[in-house]
């Protein structure tokens, strides 16, 4: 299933080219170039200040104080989660799904898509009254509720415990399985880009120094020798110094 | 359910049941009719006062006095009528001064240019007192009814401006990133976020206005009035009748807790979303 950099897919999702974000004097993304196939999941790998954040922010449209130039062609139809789950606190969860979707079913949508993050029944319940990953939950089910074709996540799990961030791992890779959107991950956890990702990217001074596909079967896991081989190149890439022990 | 219950184990065996501990840095457990133990204290005082005589009932009416002549103003319908009168005219100057009040926050909060224009009158009335403003008043407007009710609209329209302003300012940069994210069209962003958001500054304001409407009626009331529980409290001054001057200051007070305490509870009703320190 995993594309090749540059490949030979027959439909884009997302191109760029040349892109140049600045902030004051420091060149955060310097001539970058990327292309995400339709249905494609990319992971995006970097050290912190290595602008992958920058560039998650550049494609979802919300950089636009920033200093910069380059070609971005994304589709209408993306949607962003963010680190934190970042709910309307005064507004019930299935309001807070269905938040700018104009659709007249939108209530029956939103509830579908509780349902399919497993929180069936919590439509009115407040955000408060929920744990961090329902939250997060929530918020994947406001990000999908839409049918988007392209799906930018900033580092979504990182506030997450390390038990709830695998559950989340197999929610979203069902999630992405079944509605099909192209998906750009930032993380600086390796594993979950392995776990997860079509091709994985490590993005180092604001351009793209590592572009690999992962052909791993399914269900991927530690124990699989070639998983363990992707790793260790990407904490290469990523200029950990690492030894197993 | 009773097995889990049963196997649940107790710190101190049978003497008590286990008590849910206390959050250590909250104001601690609630207080049984916390709101009416101070008043009750003080009215204690009074009757103690009186009765033993510490009391001149030229100075300080009795509260039983208090109580007879309230009965009688009651039974020959002046209270009710001055009542009626008063509560017209707060109500009136209450909604106009909300709505002003409101009208300014947004178009300050929402835009730059709005705020460069707006705040700083708000702000300058806000620093002059509203009885300074009388004079003025009513060389512009006479002394009828209409000054009395700007007077009022005055007091109110600036606590529910800086409160709904402060809290339109105050919410969070990251909500509105989302609605970008979303592209929420301008009038939902407005329902959703902007007018949600700025709610708990807006009846943080409207407590001090309804507080503020009372206060600023007795000193209309208080000025070539022929009409209103401040008349009739005036009018009471001219004959040192302390009692009535008593009837109107409860009255005045039952109001102000009245009226703060609806209040109080559209906020509860309309913030139950918020966990707070207090609940």
């Amino acid at each position: 299933m995993a594309t090749h950099p540059g490949g030979l897919t027959s439909t884009r999702t997302v191109r760029i080219r040349g892109l140049r974000r600045r902030f004051g004097s420091r060149t955060v993304l310097d001539g970058l170039d990327l292309e995400i196939g339709a249905g494609e999941f990319v992971a995006l790998l970097g050290r912190s200040g290595s602008g992958k954040s920058t560039l998650l922010r550049a494609l979802a449209g919300l950089d636009r104080d920033v200093a910069g130039s380059g070609l971005i062609d994304v589709p209408e139809k993306s949607s962003v989660v963010f680190q934190d789950a970042r709910l309307l606190p005064w507004q019930h969860v299935l309001d807070n799904v269905v938040l700018g979707l104009p659709a007249p079913d939108a209530p029956q949508r939103g509830r579908a898509a509780l349902a399919e993050v497993g929180l069936a029944g919590r439509e009115q319940a407040w955000p408060h009254q929920l744990s961090g990953g329902e939250q997060q939950r929530v918020a994947l089910a406001r990000a999908l509720v839409s049918e988007p074709e392209l799906l930018l996540a900033d580092e979504p799990f990182g506030a997450l415990d390390a038990l709830t961030r695998l559950r989340m791992h197999d929610l979203l890779r069902e999630l992405c399985a079944r509605h099909r959107p192209a998906v750009l991950l930032v993380t600086h956890d390796v594993d979950e880009a392995v776990t997860l990702a079509d091709r994985v990217l490590v993005i180092d001074q604001g351009r793209i120094t590592v572009d690999t596909a992962i052909d791993l079967a399914a269900p991927r896991s530690h124990r699989q020798p070639q998983f363990l081989a992707y790793r260790e190149s990407l904490l290469q890439a990523l200029g950990v110094d690492h030894t197993e022990g | 359910m009773t097995a889990s219950v049963l196997a649940r184990p107790r710190t101190s065996a049978a003497t008590a049941p286990a008590r849910r501990p206390r959050r250590r840095l909250g104001p601690g457990r609630a207080v049984p009719f916390a709101a009416a133990l101070g008043p009750l204290l003080l009215l204690a005082l009074w009757a103690v006062g009186s009765a033993a005589g510490w009391l001149d009932s030229r100075t300080l009416s009795a509260p039983w006095t208090v109580v007879t002549t309230a009965g009688e103003l009651i039974a020959d319908g002046r209270l009710q009528d001055n009542l009626a009168v008063s509560a017209q005219r707060a109500g009136l100057g209450l909604a106009i001064g909300t709505v002003i009040g409101t009208v300014l926050a947004l178009i300050s909060g929402l835009s730059r240019w709005g705020e460069a224009v707006l705040d700083g009158p708000v702000q300058i009335k806000r620093a002059i007192p509203g009885v300074a403003l009388i004079p003025l008043l009513v060389l512009w407007l006479g002394i009828g009814e209409q000054m009395k009710i700007t007077t009022i609209v005055l007091g109110v329209f600036v606590p529910v401006y800086i409160h709904t302003h402060n809290g339109l300012r105050s919410i969070d940069s990251r909500y509105v990133e989302l609605g970008e994210s979303l592209r929420l069209r301008p009038a939902v962003f407005l329902r959703r976020i902007v007018l949600p958001g700025a709610l708990p500054g807006f009846l943080l304001g409207m407590r001090f206005a309804v507080v503020g409407a009372w206060l600023s009626l007795v000193v209309v009331e208080q000025i070539n009035s022929t009409s209103g529980i401040g008349y009739m409290m005036e009018l009471a001054r001219q004959y040192g009748q302390t009692d009535i001057i008593i009837v109107g200051l409860v009255l005045y007070g039952l109001l102000g807790l009245l009226s703060d305490g609806a209040v109080r509870l559209v906020q509860r009703r309309a913030l139950s979303w918020r966990r707070t320190l207090a609940d």
